[in-house]
């Protein structure tokens, strides 16, 4: 039986298919320095050497072990790169020249080493990923701690933070094969002086070769390696479509916050995610609050969804009024199984009146197996910070309104007092309370409590002029007052701040919709890019630039925001990196983040059709952290249009390809043909003549000979009209004149025709080239004398009348298709369904056509009213016609 | 003795034909295939008339006519396949005599050899008086006759008339029509030359078809049609 489920699933094969062409990954995983990862690479990397696969060594460290140098020996070396920075030379692996060698496997020690500044990638693993996407083979070696995912657990235990990590996900695309050596052994070997440790660095490491750590460590590296192994099984198992039973359905979502230690939720999340093989995603909810963060916590939002997205989440940013609401409407939308959230050490009496975010979630969150990892609170002066500029004191003109209405109020009570019992003075007060506290904020309202209280209480409450209470019902008065202060004020902001948050989200929405509405009227790619360089630029208040593939050229700059800008090299690297590896590149990024600019490339689907440059005047960042995911969206945008664009001119080409082969073949055709025809009969009489030549046959050859020079004649124009090279040379021209020359050049091809001249002599002059007016003229009375009936008549007639002049070629035989006149005018059409045989490449009239329109006329093709004939009409608009009677005394 | 014409032409098989053709009619023929062995042959043999091709393998033909024109008082008959009407005009102006495209027409070529042989060495006609047909062109006393009466022509008419007989059986360029004609007058246009030319057939040619006597060269000139 065949279900669902035993399908295989489109994203595992889309995944396998990626690999292919791509070089394999052997990651060699130790669980500590000094277990004999570099020696069991290079084995391994000998024994591939003497099987004949061509093993280059990119990187290794030997640190002087001879073991371990003996290996070396014999083998190929790529030659290190050597890097200036700050004075001195740095080493580093040639990416370049192991790229230009370009062999089937190449070793690379310490899978987590830092390059130096300057390099192309900053970390060694990004050079990796390039030999890979090469199609060369890799071998790496890497210690369990330096795993991104692993971070944080293995801090916690041996109190050593590593800095240099590796994402989760080069691990998870890689064979590994763990080198395990016991601890004891692995200890000893440390006393025996077999491990290298780094000088500084040797008291730190001491504590971190405790036997403990050492089996929490291998511990940690022997479940990595399994869970690789059950990962690459179950992708096995869902690209061959084996049914099989998997925790499946789990969706984790991770909730990004402010606050330090957001990387670790992240890696956290990563965990969880893949413990239960599924899919996740990075949350971040945009409160109003997110308005006041500072630079510091933006920093670290962004720095936790990049995080996010590097191990292999999908990462949201919703807008809503708190953190709950966003948080339970996500989970609910996206049906998520598991919630991570981090929880900050905040004081009780915070949490008392703020109320706690996770409590929040876990009674709205039904049914949401909800992770709490405890944070650390920011530090104090910075939280004091954004509270103040959150609510801060409220202008002083607040106070003194207040303080005025309240006097008011007092004024007013102690004149209508006498009508008024105390509960309405009461009442009285609570309008300057509202007032204030609705439009000044919650500090204006209290005061506004407070001081209608005590005024209440001196003037109105007995004993009237001190401030003591004698009656305790009066105090619940003081307290309303105080109590509607607080209420009003909350209300009111709230409210505010909603507003705030739907006008932001609007502005982004409107920003996007307005781009794409912009967008989807252009048709022309270089509009497209301008229009592009010129929205972002806007909405970003950045300098942009857009470069794209050019032929022969290399990446090119198609469209900037300021045309004046130039690229420097590092500039252009970054660019073409970004364009040619599919993800951002330059400041900002994790790539030759010396460059100024930031690269975007703009992606459909596996093909990236140009890159997007964005930087600051100032050369500050970019973009804000916080505006990164409206660029995004922007940049996808662009690249569908610039897709739909692509594929437009795609399709265009691919018709006029088609269009032209199939005018090639015609012409070939009709070339053989009517060229040949000519030829034999030229060929034929000229070997006929050396029996004694006949009037005839010199008739023959001169006629024939005539038609072959008409025939390359019309192809020499057709081919200027289909270059685009006709160059009109415009003089006043008389028709009598034009017609004269033509019949006179034409006289052969009239042979057994009468020609009629019916021009009058005092028709107005036309500004044409009287060249091309000679050819559109042959072409007709040639076309006539093949098509007229042997022995009639052809008449040229020229009217002038509504301001138009009209020349008409008018023959007598079978006319023209009705219907289907026009079509006379195509290239290599010859009228169909006659009967007679008739030379002609079916170009002259496509000619005419051509021509005539070149210069500003029209041709009409008709049938003569009584059906006898054809007419063929030379229309010159009233523009061409020269209305300059010349003065008497010029002529 | 018979005149002598050269014939520059890079094509083997135009310089037979040539040949042929020209001394069935009585010339002396001699040849040149390249610009170089053409201004070689120019000094060494004093021709009457050279035919030139322009499609040269060594230089442009047009190069070549202005440094011919300068060794020797031979005839230039420029015979070229290049169809440009500016080319055209270019070589009048360096000094071309005229012009025959290829393919040409045997028996014209040879009637434009004539008419240009005949008048070789002066730049125009000494004749005072043209005749052609029935007509009758004295220029000095400014009448023009047929079958012996006067036509009546206006002044622009009998200006264009002249410069074209003084030249006849050659092309005039529509430039130097109207420099002659017209003179300085700068409002000048091609549209009164074309006017004055269609009074002109209206009076000598009627009723023979248009272009009997003053035949039009697209786009570069007209030529009065001498006798042949």
């Amino acid at each position: 039986m065949t279900t669902d489920t035993d399908r295989p699933s489109p994203e595992a094969l889309l995944r396998q298919a990626a690999q292919e062409g791509r070089g394999r990954l052997k990651i060699f995983l130790g669980a500590a320095p000094g277990v004999g990862k570099t020696f069991e690479m290079l084995s391994e990397g000998a024994e591939r050497r003497r099987a004949g696969v061509d093993v280059v060594i990119g990187v290794v460290e030997t640190h002087g072990r001879a073991e371990t140098a003996a290996l070396i020996r014999g083998q190929e070396i790529v030659p290190r790169r050597a890097v200036a920075y700050e004075g001195h030379a740095i080493d580093e692996m040639d990416l370049d020249a192991i790229l230009a060698r370009a062999p089937r496997l190449v070793l690379v020690d310490e899978l987590a080493h830092t390059n130096a500044p300057g390099s192309r990638h900053p970390k060694r693993y990004q050079d990796v990923e390039e030999l890979l996407a090469a199609g060369i083979d890799v071998y790496s070696t890497i210690n369990i701690q330096h795993l991104e995912s692993l971070n944080d657990i293995v801090a916690s235990f041996t109190r050593v933070r590593v800095r240099e990590t590796v994402p989760d996900s080069v691990l998870e695309q890689a064979e590994i094969e763990v080198v395990d050596i016991p601890p004891d052994e692995l200890i000893e070997r440390l006393k025996d002086g077999k491990v290298y440790l780094p000088h500084e660095a040797t008291r730190a490491l001491s504590h971190f070769f405790s036997k403990s750590n050492l089996s929490a460590l291998r511990e940690l590296a022997l479940r990595r390696a399994a869970q690789s192994v059950d990962a690459q099984m179950l992708e096995h198992v869902r690209a061959l479509g084996v049914g099989g039973t998997w925790a499946g359905g789990e969706r984790i979502v991770v909730a990004i916050n402010e606050l330090p230690g957001a990387d670790g939720l992240v890696r956290a999340a990563k965990r969880v995610a893949d413990g239960l093989h599924g899919p996740w995603t990075a949350l971040f909810i945009e409160t109003p609050r997110t308005a006041h963060f500072t630079d510091e916590q933006h920093r670290r939002v962004a720095a936790a969804m990049t995080l996010a997205t590097q191990l292999g989440a999908v990462v949201a940013t919703v807008p809503a009024a708190s953190v709950v609401e966003g948080i339970r409407g996500f989970v609910d939308h996206a049906r998520a199984t598991q919630l991570v959230v981090g929880k900050s050490r905040r004081s009780r009496w915070f949490e008392l009146l703020h109320g706690s975010v996770v409590d929040g979630l876990i009674r709205e969150t039904a049914g949401v197996t909800v992770h709490v990892l405890p944070m650390e609170e920011e530090a104090r002066g910075r939280a004091r910070d954004w509270r103040r500029g959150r609510t801060g004191w409220g202008a002083p003109s607040g106070y003194a309104i207040t303080a005025g209405l309240i006097v008011v109020i007092t004024a007013l009570a102690s004149a209508l007092f006498h009508v008024l019992n105390l509960g309405n003075v009461a009442l009285l007060y609570l309008l300057p309370v509202m007032v204030a506290a609705s439009l000044f904020g919650l500090r204006t309202g209290l005061f506004a409590g407070i001081v209608s209280s005590l005024a209440y209480n001196f003037f109105f409450l007995p004993p009237v002029g001190t401030f003591s209470v004698n009656n305790p019902e009066n105090l619940i008065s003081i307290f309303v007052l105080l109590g509607v202060a607080i209420a009003t004020s909350q209300l009111t902001s709230r409210v505010r701040a909603q507003a705030d948050l739907a006008s932001a989200s609007a502005r982004t929405n409107a920003t996007l919709a307005g781009f794409l509405r912009q967008l989807s009227s252009v048709n022309d790619p270089a509009e497209a890019a301008r229009m592009i360089c010129e929205d972002v630029s806007r909405v970003f208040d950045v300098q942009t630039l857009l470069l794209g593939p050019m032929a022969g050229a290399g990446l090119t700059v198609q469209a900037a925001s300021n045309p004046a800008y130039r690229l420097d090299t590092m500039d252009l690297a970054a660019a073409n990196w970004a364009f040619d590896n599919g993800s951002s590149a330059g400041k900002g990024s994790g790539t030759l983040a010396a460059s100024e600019w930031l690269f975007t490339p703009l992606k459909a689907g596996e093909r990236t059709l140009a890159v997007m440059g964005v930087a600051r005047d100032d050369a500050g960042d970019p973009v804000r952290a916080d505006q990164l995911p409206l660029l995004t969206s922007l940049i996808d945008q662009s690249a569908l249009v610039l897709e739909r664009l692509r594929l437009e001119t795609e399709m265009r080409d691919v018709d006029a390809v088609r269009t032209r082969d199939r005018l090639r073949a015609a012409l070939l055709s009709s070339v053989s043909h009517d060229f040949r025809t000519p030829l034999t009969a030229v060929i034929a009489a000229a070997d006929a003549m050396d029996h004694g030549a006949t009037p005839e046959l010199i008739a023959t050859v001169k006629s024939e000979a005539a038609r072959l020079n008409r025939f390359v004649g019309n192809l020499l124009d057709m081919a200027r009209v289909e270059a685009g090279a006709l160059k009109l040379n415009v003089e006043a021209t008389d028709l009598s004149d034009a017609v004269a020359g033509a019949s006179h050049d034409a006289r052969r091809a009239l042979d057994g025709h009468d020609l009629l001249l019916d021009v009058p002599p005092d028709l107005p002059l036309v500004r044409v080239d009287p060249h091309l007016l000679h050819h559109c003229l042959l072409n007709l009375l040639d076309n006539a004398g093949r098509y007229g009936d042997p022995g009639t008549p052809i008449v040229i007639e020229g009217r002038h009348h509504y301001g138009q002049l009209r020349l008409s070629i008018i023959d007598l035989g079978p006319g023209l298709p009705p219907g289907r006149e026009a079509e006379v005018f195509e290239t290599f059409r010859r009228i169909e369904g006659s009967d007679r045989a008739i030379g002609g490449t079916g170009l002259g009239l496509a000619i005419v056509k051509a021509f005539a329109e070149a210069m500003g006329m029209t041709v009409e093709a008709s049938n003569r009213g009584d059906d006898t004939g054809a007419a063929f009409t030379l229309v010159f608009p009233t523009n061409l016609i020269v209305r300059t009677a010349a003065p008497e005394s010029a002529i | 003795m018979p005149a002598k014409i050269l014939v520059v032409d890079d094509e083997i098989a135009i310089r037979k034909l040539f040949r042929n053709t020209l001394e069935r009619a009585g010339y002396a023929v001699v040849d040149a295939m390249d610009g170089r062995a053409a201004l070689a042959v120019a000094a060494a043999e004093a021709p009457s008339a050279i035919l030139l091709d322009l499609g040269l393998p060594d230089r442009d033909g047009l190069s070549l006519i202005p440094l011919l024109r300068l060794n020797g008082d031979a005839v230039i008959l420029v015979v070229s396949a290049r169809d440009a009407t500016d080319e055209k005009v270019a070589a009048l102006d360096l000094g071309a005599d005229d012009f025959v495209s290829k393919p040409f027409d045997t028996e014209e070529l040879l009637a434009r050899l004539r008419v240009a042989l005949r008048h070789r060495g002066v730049s125009e006609t000494t004749q005072r008086v043209v005749r052609k047909g029935d007509l009758t062109i004295d220029l000095d006393r400014r009448l023009v006759c047929r079958d012996g009466a006067e036509l009546h022509l206006t002044r622009k008419e009998h200006d264009v008339l002249a410069v074209l007989a003084r030249h006849v059986g050659r092309v005039v360029t529509h430039d130097r029509i109207i420099a002659a004609a017209w003179g300085g007058d700068e409002d000048a246009r091609i549209e009164y030359l074309r006017i004055v030319i269609r009074n002109l057939r209206q009076k000598l040619e009627y009723p023979g078809p248009v272009g009997s006597v003053i035949a039009n060269e697209l786009g570069v000139g007209y030529r009065l049609r001498g006798d042949s």
